[in-house]
């Protein structure tokens, strides 16, 4: 098996926020990102995916399927949005890098099969970084 | 102990399949298929894995790893172009999957003290691909 990752970009704005405690507490803890206005970063989001080679190209995945799926349920909803009043999993959960990454493995997982042959290439993993001092990762099993 | 080094080489390439037309080939590979090639900065990452001699604190010499990568690797692929000049390229398609293979194979035999535990090759800035020798 091969490993291919492929990086990919947005910018957005969120706000770190949660109704379950006080407007002091989500200043503590949250700091600066509890901004009521929001904030924004360009984020940085590298899936990989795990697969045999095809005899026909030699390819582990089709790059321009990979590239057609994560434009159509990560780029396209995410990119110049706000996150908060944008993106509905953000209307109930707190938009932070764990729990956009999450939602990222959840929407690219939906559409898996409609976007590859059975037998083909599996998600693995999901890396986002905020900024480029953090990364987060997401294993595509981590809710089985 | 893992430890990893870094390498970068030029070259050139032709995505194609000889077995299927030209219109297949531009509809599976894109601007890949372009018969004249096209080229690539490719960087490589070589990651070994193994213990420190009790007496040198090394798990090897990094001098020695870097003549390996030279010779086994940069020598044969830097500024070539891969489908005429480097084997098997001449019969497998220089996809990024098989050139990280076909880099796996060259450095294995080299490593005594230290194990070979991974290849990542960098195609582009934005793709790249890992393998750890299990069979494909």
């Amino acid at each position: 098996m091969i490993r291919v990752t492929r990086t990919y970009r947005f910018s957005a704005s969120h706000r770190l926020h949660t109704p379950a405690r006080s407007a002091a507490e989500n200043r503590e803890l949250y700091g600066k990102c509890n901004n009521p206005f929001g904030h924004g970063h360009n984020y940085e989001v590298a899936v990989s995916v795990r697969g045999p080679l095809d005899p026909r190209t030699a390819r582990a995945v089709d790059i321009a399927a990979l590239d057609r799926l994560v434009r159509q349920q990560v780029l396209e909803p995410f990119e110049h949005r706000n996150l908060n009043t944008e993106v509905a999993a953000f209307g109930a959960a707190v938009p932070t890098s764990e729990n956009l990454g999450r939602e990222i493995v959840r929407r690219l997982a939906q559409n898996w099969s409609a976007a590859f042959p059975e037998n083909g290439p599996v998600l693995e993993k999901v890396s986002i970084a905020e900024t480029a001092r953090n990364t987060f990762e997401v294993s595509a099993h981590e809710d089985e | 102990m893992l430890i990893t080094r870094k390498v970068e080489f030029s070259a050139s390439h032709v995505c194609r399949n000889p077995r299927l037309s030209d219109e297949e080939n531009r509809a599976l590979f894109g601007a890949a298929a372009n018969p004249h090639g096209h080229g690539h900065n490719y960087l490589l990452e070589v990651t070994v894995e193994g213990a420190p001699d009790p007496v040198t604190g090394m798990v090897l010499d990094l001098k020695v790893l870097k003549e390996i990568l030279n010779s086994a690797v940069v020598d044969v692929y830097d500024h070539r172009f891969l489908n005429r000049e480097v084997t098997p390229f001449d019969q497998v398609i220089p996809t990024p999957e098989n050139i990280a293979i076909d880099i796996w194979n060259r450095l294995a035999p080299h490593f005594s003290n230290a194990r070979l535990h991974g290849v990542r090759l960098y195609e582009t800035p934005d793709l790249y691909v890992d393998y750890f020798g299990e069979p494909v």
